[in-house]
């Protein structure tokens, strides 16, 4: 690990600064210009939208008008309802299970891939396997299983063949079960990546020390790589619990609309023109994300560890 | 929307100035029919009528573009309140248009430039459709159909030279059921709760027509007496979400749709028996050669209409072009290929021509096939000797209980909706 860390350019700088340019200002200036470009484009598109979400979130709207005002009608509207907390309660469900279904497949994945297999020619072309289902819409790939999993469909045919049900399995579409599956199916390769990424990087005499030293597989596994893997996890989780939280059409589609989270809710009120009260759903759904991710952020350090 | 376009559009013409002046002062017949065939006008619609068979032969007979584009209905609701420039023709229902109506993003037709407006069914105009019918509950499409003068933004009572939407097509909608599943006669509303289909109903997700149809079953119960189902009181909205919630937590619905081609698939996969659905998606699973029938019911129809709008910065040439497809679009040739899908045209006797005897008899007259009914695109919907469901045109549009509607209480009710979908 700590040759890795030598390796990146962050602590580069401190080996070998160039000279300073003479006068300071000079070289606030230049700094300033170089940093302008991001922070522009950060300005336009990811702070000046939000603000505009934020500030449009008070406003109130009647059918087919928003009106400028400043109110807390659609917060007080959103933290008064039971549906608000029923929803939220639900995100976090699917956030959760997805999450530990992600998890454990896409480290079992990772971990093959990356001391399985041997040659990295091997490992690649695996490796690109595991890409190719994303060579279509993620929407086609969630409706497939609409037709297998359905009352008539493959999978209840094949299990009423076998004889091991006599009636159809209702709950394998629009249920809690046909959502999840449909998460961890779309999202695990976000979780395989970040994972495989940073076992790459454990230097394997490290392994080797822990054998020579008595450890068993397993142990080397607990003790070893996943305390090393930590930062793949994190990258993984983070990546796995916003775009879940933030779905609605994968909620939609295999819960035949009979189930929400917080994104479903927000393109209800698009859809009917309530802008406002979906700005302040949106701004809700942002803190909490946020605050996650904060909480995520605790446990590891991702910038040292990178 | 911003779509390279072929020659004049209004805008590259009010920019060059001149030339704008010469196409709009001197409008030599020659110079206008070569015009003409560079204008593209932009409709979008819901899918019903949004059929790219209309644009082609718009082509064919008027010589312009249409570009059509098919959503949603609260998509195209949506659009038309939101983006007036995204479009020059708006295909929307008329409850779609009590609520767009008021932004002013649409602009009112002249009468006087109509060529069939006489032959409109009563239905757009005095609200009856004999002299003798009762008008039903709702947005009846005549009472959002006449503004007093060009600019309002209210709706005038009665006849008018100036028309909000130009009628277009309309049907009565009722539930969907698979005979073949069920096995037995299909009577009333309250079927749609029976907890028989337990885990095999549905109902469409879109608030202003699914609250109609939840209506419609709480009625027939007896559970609640509306005074009026198309504007609801606050009480009487939540006692019907609550009904409907109940039945959802026991399981009764398998899932609920929001798009044409959802309602075909639940059906046609036998996921569900019983549920809302429109005319198109019955053929649509009909063709597929699944049985499925649009049951007539004792309580009556739920019906709808829809009609064309002309977005308010059209001007000029391509003014005159949407007033010359709107007198096309009443001239026969549309009419007849929506009637031969079941649905009906604003102009039933210009339809007639467009189509044979024998289906001018099964779809409009309710008489028996005497040779295979087959649809516009070809696929075969009845044999000889069957006939349509529900009857000829008066039985069926005379038995319309309540229109699609929005109501005073529309936010209330679309909250409580979202809650319903949430439970």
């Amino acid at each position: 690990m700590s040759e890795t860390l030598t390796d990146t350019p962050a602590s580069a700088p401190q080996a070998a600064r160039p000279p300073k340019p003479p006068g300071s200002l000079g070289r606030n200036l230049l700094g300033w210009l170089q940093a302008a470009p991001l922070t522009l484009v950060l300005l336009a598109f990811l702070v000046a939208p939000i603000v505009m979400i934020v500030i449009v979130s008070f406003w109130r709207a009647t059918e087919f008008s928003i009106i400028p005002d400043f109110s807390f009608e659609n917060y007080e509207f959103l933290f008064g309802s039971q549906v608000t907390w029923r929803v939220f309660m639900a995100t976090f469900k699917y956030a959760l299970i997805t999450w530990a279904f992600t998890l454990s497949i896409g480290f079992t994945v990772a971990y093959f891939l990356a001391f399985h297999i041997r040659s990295q020619t091997m490992q690649i072309a695996l490796f690109l396997l595991c890409t190719i289902p994303f060579w279509t819409s993620n929407i086609i790939r969630m409706i497939s299983w609409i037709p297998f999993l359905g009352r008539n469909g493959i999978a209840n045919q094949t299990l009423q063949n076998w004889g091991l049900i006599d009636q159809p399995l209702e709950w394998l579409l629009y249920s809690d079960f046909s959502v999840i599956l449909a998460f961890v199916h779309l999202y695990t390769l976000f979780m395989v990546v970040p994972i495989f990424n940073t076992m790459m990087r454990i230097d394997k005499s490290l392994i080797e020390a822990a054998y020579d030293n008595g450890a068993s597989g397993f142990q080397t596994l607990l003790h070893v790589i996943i305390p090393l893997t930590k930062p793949g996890i994190m990258i993984g989780t983070i990546f796995v619990v916003t775009l879940v939280m933030g779905d609605f059409i994968t909620v939609r589609f295999m819960s035949g609309s009979q189930k929400a989270n917080v994104g479903r809710l927000i393109s209800n009120d698009i859809a009917l023109l309530q802008y406002p009260s979906a700005a302040a759903t949106a701004v809700v759904l942002l803190c909490t994300v946020l605050i996650v991710i904060g909480i995520l952020l605790r446990f590891v350090n991702i910038r040292k560890e990178l | 929307m911003a779509k390279a376009r072929v020659g004049y559009t209004r805008r590259s013409m009010l920019k060059a100035g001149g030339a704008a002046i010469a196409a709009s002062a001197l409008p030599a017949p020659m110079v206008w029919a070569q015009d003409i065939k560079d204008v593209t006008l932009r409709q979008f619609g819901t899918g019903v009528s949004n059929l790219n068979d209309v644009a082609q032969k718009v082509k064919e007979d008027l010589g312009f573009t249409l570009e059509m584009t098919a959503l949603d209905s609260d998509s195209v609701t949506q659009r038309a309140a939101t983006q007036p420039d995204s479009f020059d023709i708006a295909d929307i229902e008329y409850w779609i248009c009590k609520k767009v109506w008021p932004t002013g993003n649409l602009q009112a037709m002249d009468v006087s430039k109509i060529a069939n407006y006489d032959k409109i069914v009563g239905i757009f105009k005095d609200g009856k459709l004999t002299p003798e019918s009762e008008i039903a509950q709702g947005t009846a499409p005549h009472t959002v159909g006449f503004i007093p003068e060009p600019g309002a933004t209210e709706f005038a009572d009665e006849q008018t030279n100036w028309m909000t939407l130009i009628p277009t097509i309309y049907n009565a909608d009722t539930l969907g059921i698979r005979p073949d599943l069920i096995g037995r006669p299909i009577e009333s509303w309250t079927e749609l709760l029976n907890p028989e289909f337990k885990g095999k109903a549905s109902i469409l997700d879109i608030s202003s027509i699914g609250i109609m149809d939840m209506a419609m079953v709480c009625e027939a119960m007896g559970e609640i007496a509306y005074g009026d189902k198309g504007n609801m009181t606050r009480e009487e909205i939540d006692k019907t979400i609550a009904i409907f919630t109940e039945a959802k937590q026991n399981g009764q619905f398998r899932a609920f749709w929001k798009t044409f081609d959802e309602s075909v698939n639940l059906m046609a996969s036998g996921e569900v028996v019983i549920q809302s659905m429109w005319s198109p998606a019955i053929t649509a699973v009909k063709s597929r050669g699944i049985p499925c029938v649009y049951q007539p019911l004792k309580e009556g129809y739920r019906s709808w209409g829809g009609g064309i709008g002309l977005s308010n910065s059209l001007s000029g040439l391509e003014l005159d072009a949407a007033y010359e497809y709107i007198n096309w679009y009443l001239s026969g040739w549309v009419g007849g290929y929506l009637m031969r899908q079941g649905y009906y045209s604003a102009v039933p006797e210009t339809s007639k021509e467009f189509m044979t005897e024998n289906e001018w008899g099964y779809w409009f007259e309710g008489k028996e096939a005497t040779d295979v009914i087959t649809s516009p695109t070809g696929d075969t919907l009845a044999q000889a000797g069957e006939t349509r469901d529900g009857g000829d045109f008066y039985e069926r549009m005379g038995r319309v209980a309540c229109w699609n509607a929005v109501m005073d209480e529309n936010q209330y009710m679309v909250r409580k909706w979202n809650e319903f979908i949430a439970a």
